[in-house]
């Protein structure tokens, strides 16, 4: 009868407080709930803190800018030059595009070419949602993908407000010369599945004296890169210029700046258009 | 020991544990099939990699996220009508407790499963665990959801130990192996005062507890769209409307498995129309309430005068999966509209609101995910583009075969009525004038299949 729930009181224990198991598994498990709440809280506050630590408002940001990518949207005749380098350069599949040439009309200014590599945000979006550590910013300020950690979750690509992530949705097709290097996040090959990848300005140069491989790869020379430090860019000529004077005359912009994501990467409009 | 001395509609509560008829075998059949089909799509999946899937680097979030949603959504369900319901003091909700709990663990515990589809590596998803950062929302998503899950089943769990001390004891002799599991599981339960009164204790803390959790755990999954910085996402009211919307659903998914529960097990003495009119009502408000934030939502997008809301507009209102828009939002007018009137405020028509609300749900996390991702971001991009493959769909569709089989296993497991909460308020409200008047008559079929299980407990 189901009255007895609550009426079969034979063994004549009521009122004791009986059953310490179960009342320190009741609380134990209320603790644990707790803790789950207290965690989240306490990861809210932190995420503010790091996010307010990286930030610096306009003009602040500058401070943490180290390599500076500088792309003469005049001189750039959309050949994809840039893009094919950079893909041979890292043992690209053809639909992998870690710099993308975009053909923009706007109506006002008239047709121009785009390139976007990954901007180098001072603030990363890319890193900030990164669930595992696998995107992080390496001391000379460039975010970079330990492939080690990453779980493929593409946060990172929702996050990005540059479309500049791409991710290996099948098992990329090797070569023997690919295959013989060794992983680390400056060069992350031999590529694998189900992971983010994207542009690293391609830092393993770097340590040779070279520019990276588009920079280099455009017969335009409309990409300059250099160390902000040194206040210069050079292209593939052998140009160089003085960064900040080069961004203060030509009205350098970049991309979605309002949003603050601080990126490394200036354009200078096609103003006068030359080529 | 036999059911003998139980009243007649408790005995109708316990049939479907000892009876299986023909229909659960043909739901089981179509359930298990899906489940396997899915497991053969996920195989493929994982041999060939993501590339299988619609997804591309431009919409790489796709149906399995929205759907993941979709069911962390459904679980409020039980939260509502056992955590918000025994808090408000509802005596109401007692016959549906027991389906309201099962609904939210068995959808929590396909929404633990499904963000494996959609990793590139699963078999690194501890590593959320082990290497997890703070700062990410996905890391806030998984703390919620673990600790919902957990307190779910713990609510789950406490809420049955009296039944299944009553299982042990009025089960026949022949159902061995359940009858041990409940002797193992109801914990030297004897319902003694002090027993009762620390199980009432705990029920009542956890209902504190877990309200405040299930919130967070719909809240932070709205943040990982909300903390990203696209048209459509970056939005302050993304937590309470995402929690709207899973109460909405997740009340429906309740009444849906109440209509099935009440149809299958004959028990429309115990599940009354009462009861499905109350949960009408409050489906009502949540539905009023998720309107107005759409509209809220939609218009202030309407008049943003940026690039990427502008092409979100259209794109929802008149882009190519425009008809799914307006297939999720006028559903959601029609299902108010079917619970507001008089005349359809009867268990079909109540019903038939729960189902709409769902399938326009189910579209609308679809809906909020997807075109997101299509807005071109950098200038001279096109909007890009996403048709889901079959293996998602299999993987889909095996979600929800899963979440059918959950209960469907749980509804053999254990009585889907909770026979001592009904008693207990059958009890306390003895004095009081007879609850509805038409719950007390057992229908004929009930009385019908009540003499059966008797018939063949007395055989055996
Ligand atoms: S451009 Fe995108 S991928 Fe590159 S650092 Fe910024 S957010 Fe990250
Ligand atoms: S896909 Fe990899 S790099 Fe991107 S957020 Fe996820 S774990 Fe981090």
């Amino acid at each position: 009868m189901d009255e007895r729930i609550s009426t079969d009181a034979s063994n004549g224990n009521e009122g004791e407080p009986t059953d310490p198991q179960r009342r320190r598994f009741i609380k134990g498990v209320g603790i644990a709930a707790a803790t789950g709440v207290i965690s989240l809280t306490a990861g809210q506050l932190l995420a503010e803190g790091a996010a307010r630590a990286s930030q610096g408002l306009d003009g602040k940001e500058d401070a943490r800018l180290q390599y500076a990518m500088v792309i003469d949207l005049a001189k750039c005749d959309g050949c994809k030059k840039c893009t094919k380098a950079c893909q041979k350069e890292h043992f690209l599949a053809e639909d992998q595009e870690w710099i993308k040439v975009y053909k923009v009309d706007d109506g006002i200014s008239g047709e121009y070419n785009l390139p976007r590599p990954c901007m180098m945000c001072a603030n990363p979006p890319c890193r900030n949602v990164c669930p595992t550590g696998a995107t992080f910013v390496n001391s000379d300020g460039l975010t970079l993908i330990n492939h080690d950690k990453c779980i493929g979750c593409r946060f990172c690509l929702a996050a990005c407000p540059y479309s500049a992530r791409t991710f290996t949705w099948k098992e990329p097709e090797h070569t023997p010369e690919e295959l013989a290097h060794t992983y680390s996040p400056e060069m992350p090959l031999p590529h694998r599945r189900g992971v983010a990848e994207k542009c690293m300005f391609c830092v393993h140069r770097r340590k040779e004296g070279k520019l990276p491989a588009c920079v280099e790869g455009c017969p335009m020379g409309a990409i300059y890169f250099g160390d902000a430090a040194e206040n210069a860019v050079t292209n593939s000529k052998g140009q160089t210029l003085p960064l900040r004077e080069t961004l203060a005359d030509n009205a350098a912009y970049r991309l979605r700046d309002h949003l603050g994501t601080g990126p490394s990467v200036f354009y200078l409009p096609q103003r006068g258009r030359r080529a | 020991m036999s059911e003998q001395g139980l009243d007649p509609k408790t005995k109708r509560i316990l049939t479907p544990l000892l009876r299986t008829g023909l229909g659960f075998y043909i739901a089981l059949i179509i359930l298990v099939g899906l489940f396997l089909l899915a497991n053969y799509a996920w195989s493929v999946q994982l041999d060939k990699g993501l590339a299988v899937t619609g997804l591309n680097d431009r919409v790489s979030w796709g149906i399995y996220i929205s759907v993941f949603i979709y069911f962390i959504g459904i679980s409020y369900g039980g939260t509502c009508v056992s955590a918000i319901l025994r808090l408000t003091g509802a005596e109401w909700r007692r016959p549906i407790t027991r389906l309201a709990e099962t609904s939210t663990v068995a959808a929590l515990l396909v929404a633990a499963i499904m963000p494996m589809f959609d990793l590139g590596h699963p078999e690194k998803i501890l590593d959320v665990v082990f290497y997890g950062r703070i700062e990410s929302p996905l890391v806030w998503d998984f703390i919620s959801v673990g600790t919902y899950l957990a307190a779910s089943m713990l609510f789950f769990y406490l809420a049955l130990i009296p039944d299944l001390a009553i299982l042990d004891r009025v089960l026949p002799k022949r159902v061995r192996i359940r009858r041990t599991l409940y002797r193992v599981f109801k914990m030297r339960w004897e319902a003694t005062p002090a027993q009762v009164r620390k199980l009432e204790r705990a029920l009542m803390a956890i209902t504190i507890i877990i309200i405040p959790i299930a919130v967070s755990a719909h809240t932070v999954l709205s943040w990982m769209f909300g903390m990203t910085t696209r048209a459509g996402w970056h939005s302050s009211i993304f937590g309470p409307y995402f929690v709207a919307g899973a109460l909405f659903s997740g009340i429906g998914i309740v009444v849906i498995a109440m209509a099935v529960v009440r149809w299958a097990q004959h028990l429309e003495d115990v599940i009354t129309d009462f009861h499905f009119r109350r949960m009408a009502d409050i489906l009502l408000v949540f539905g009023l309430a998720y309107l107005y934030m759409t509209l809220s939502e939609y218009l202030t997008m309407t008049f943003q005068p940026s690039d990427d809301e502008k092409i979100l507009v259209g794109l929802l209102t008149s882009g190519p999966l425009a008809p799914y828009f307006w297939i999720s939002t006028l559903g959601l007018v029609l299902a108010v509209a079917l619970l507001a009137i008089p005349r359809t405020r009867t268990v079909a028509g109540i019903t038939m609101a729960a189902l709409v609300v769902n399938v326009a749900l189910l579209i609308k996390r679809f809906i909020i995910v997807v075109p997101s991702m299509q807005v071109p971001l950098i200038p001279g991009d096109a909007v890009a583009t996403y048709s889901p493959t079959w293996v998602e769909w299999a993987l889909i569709g095996g979600s929800f075969a899963a979440f059918g089989l959950i209960f469907l296993v749980a509804s053999k497991l254990v009585p889907m009525v909770s026979i001592w909460e009904v008693s207990e308020g059958d009890k306390a409200h003895a004095k009081d004038a007879p609850a509805a008047p038409e719950a007390r008559t057992p229908s004929p079929e009930a009385v019908a299949s009540v003499s059966v299980v008797v018939a063949t407990e007395g055989r055996s």
